[in-house]
């Protein structure tokens, strides 16, 4: 693991509040938004974020079971998945 | 962003709907140092040894599982084929390894722990004996052992005493566990030329040739090769190969990643990465149906052997460009019982064992998980064996034979074993008699393919 950024992808049936949710959580973990993007897949809301975690013994499954406790009230998928998963497949 | 979010999208695709997997991160563990002439003090030193490197390792790739969002299905050990370390133990029988080896993977929390075996490809020690004769009860009396026996190689030849012993070991080891369906055979694999760094069970062991504690793993996604083959508009064979090959890039860089990490976070060495598409009994992550969405009406028909080779040559040039440390076996796995492609395919007539034995000839492993009726001779089952050693030796590559006689079923029964290992329809063998030749013995010489020095 190269370094402690975060991709939190967010799918799922559109509705108010889903953003406001989802970041709440993740301020309360103290955890940055570096970039933001969110756009309609598929007919599906896809929320798209890379974050940054910058405490050294950051609890890493407690965050994960947070965020998707908070999706699954809000109707939605949530992952925080190691950015490394993503470039090691697409990028040499 | 760096990575584009339909990069993203495609990753979490691949694993939420098409079953991409790490299928296993398997710890080779060496276990030279444990021989010892009293079988306790043996059994005890192997036992503190697996301790030692394996304790972390469930966690670990726990861990690593969360960390990249990649589900990790089995965690494996394979040790030091026990042949070779117990030569010097004064007992008759090996049996009480196997337990210990079954102790050892429990108290770890792995799923299986393999290496109950022997390389018998010339000859057989007297050590080597001890431990074939002990395989029939030490899969029967635990849970998580493996065993595998290579019988046959290209440089020397098939032990043809091996091959007729093993058709008798696997009798024996389906008549100790008829109790469920002969599952003990599931247990047990017949090689020719066994890779040292597998981490593919039941013939994973750690070879020889390897470090003190390796870490090496096996990946796989047929659900995912299935559906981008299917999603191309009607392509020509070559363009199915092209993509087939980016697929299979992209799944081996996943395995890479996780393999390093593992390997770093345990403090082993990162051995190799065995990119193969082995289905699991999960609708849609099956490679006979890799081959149907290549156009073919049911896998078995003509045409399988082509569209076989097709993938497995695709499968292993996009692994060779991802990685630098592709091994093991890497290729297409094509198990009967643990594909449901292929269920179907025996089931609606299209694929005999024979059609099964061509294909092996172009993919990576061979006879495997296929039951066949519980009163098929032993001489029958090493006769199997030895067609499937045969095509391994000249081709140069490896074969195995997974066969299980289910004591009491006739062709057309479908036998259970759940999870992983599948349902296996028993499948019929050919009437006439193997005995006389399975019989002779000896030594069938290496072939003229050897003398590459």
């Amino acid at each position: 693991m190269s370094s402690s950024r975060f991709i939190i992808t967010v799918i799922g049936i559109d509705k108010i509040g889903i953003v406001a949710g989802i970041t709440q959580v993740m301020a309360l973990y103290n955890v940055n938004i570096v970039d933001i993007s969110q756009t309609i897949m598929d007919d599906l809301f896809t929320m798209i974020m890379l974050a940054q975690i910058k405490e050294e013994n950051f609890d890493l499954a407690g965050f994960q079971q947070a965020m998707s406790e908070k999706g699954s009230e809000l109707g939605v998928e949530v992952k925080v998945q190691h950015e490394d998963a993503f470039h090691f497949m697409h990028r040499i | 962003m760096l990575i584009h979010p339909e990069e993203i999208l495609e990753t979490i695709k691949m694993v939420t709907s098409e079953n991409l997997d790490i299928r296993t991160v398997t710890m080779g563990i060496n276990l030279r140092g444990c021989s010892h002439p009293d079988i306790d003090t043996f059994n005890e030193n192997i036992y503190n040894r697996i301790m030692y490197y394996a304790e972390d390792l469930v966690k670990t790739t726990n861990d690593i599982q969360n960390l990249y969002g990649i589900p990790i299905i089995n965690k494996r050990i394979s040790v030091t084929p026990i042949a070779i370390v117990a030569e010097s133990c004064d007992a008759a029988d090996y049996t009480s390894v196997a337990q210990t080896l079954d102790r050892a993977a429990e108290d770890t929390g792995v799923d299986f722990i393999g290496g109950f075996s022997a390389l018998v490809q010339k000859g057989m020690t007297p050590g080597d004996l001890k431990l074939i004769n002990s395989i029939p009860r030490a899969l029967a009396s635990t849970n998580k052992v493996c065993s595998s026996v290579n019988v046959a190689t290209t440089k020397a030849g098939i032990n043809m005493d091996a091959v007729a012993l093993m058709g008798k070991i696997i009798k024996e080891t389906a008549e100790l566990t008829k109790s469920n369906s002969g599952i003990g055979c599931a247990k047990l694999v017949v090689f020719a030329n066994a890779p040292e760094d597998n981490p593919f069970m039941a013939g994973a062991f750690h070879g020889i040739g390897e470090p003190d504690c390796v870490i090496n793993v096996g990946v796989s996604g047929p659900g995912v090769v299935n559906s981008a083959v299917r999603a191309l508009n009607d392509p020509t064979l070559g363009d199915i190969s092209e993509c087939i090959k980016k697929t299979a890039f992209k799944i081996t860089r996943m395995g890479e990643m996780v393999g390093k990490e593992a390997a770093r976070r345990l403090h082993a060495q990162f051995g190799v990465l065995d990119l193969s598409l082995a289905p699991t009994p999960a609708i849609g992550d099956s490679v006979a149906a890799i081959l149907e969405a290549m156009g073919l009406e049911s896998c078995g028909t003509h045409g399988t052997t082509a569209a076989l080779a097709l993938l497995n040559d695709a499968v292993k040039k996009g692994g060779a460009m991802a990685s630098s440390s592709v091994g093991g076996l890497s290729g297409a796995f094509i198990p009967v019982s643990e594909d449901e492609g292929m269920i179907r395919a025996v089931q609606r007539g299209s694929l005999s064992l024979d059609k099964l034995e061509a294909m092996t000839s172009v993919c990576s492993v061979g006879l495997d998980m296929i039951a066949v009726p519980g009163d098929t001779p032993s001489s029958t089952i090493a006769a199997i064996i030895a067609d499937e050693m045969a095509i391994g030796m000249i081709n140069k590559k490896t074969t195995a034979v997974r066969v299980i006689p289910a004591p009491g079923t006739k062709v057309g029964d479908m036998i259970e074993f759940g999870g992983l290992l599948g349902t296996a329809p028993v499948m019929p063998v050919h009437e006439f008699s193997s005995e006389k030749f399975i019989s002779r013995g000896g030594r069938i010489p290496a072939p003229i393919q050897s003398l590459t020095n």
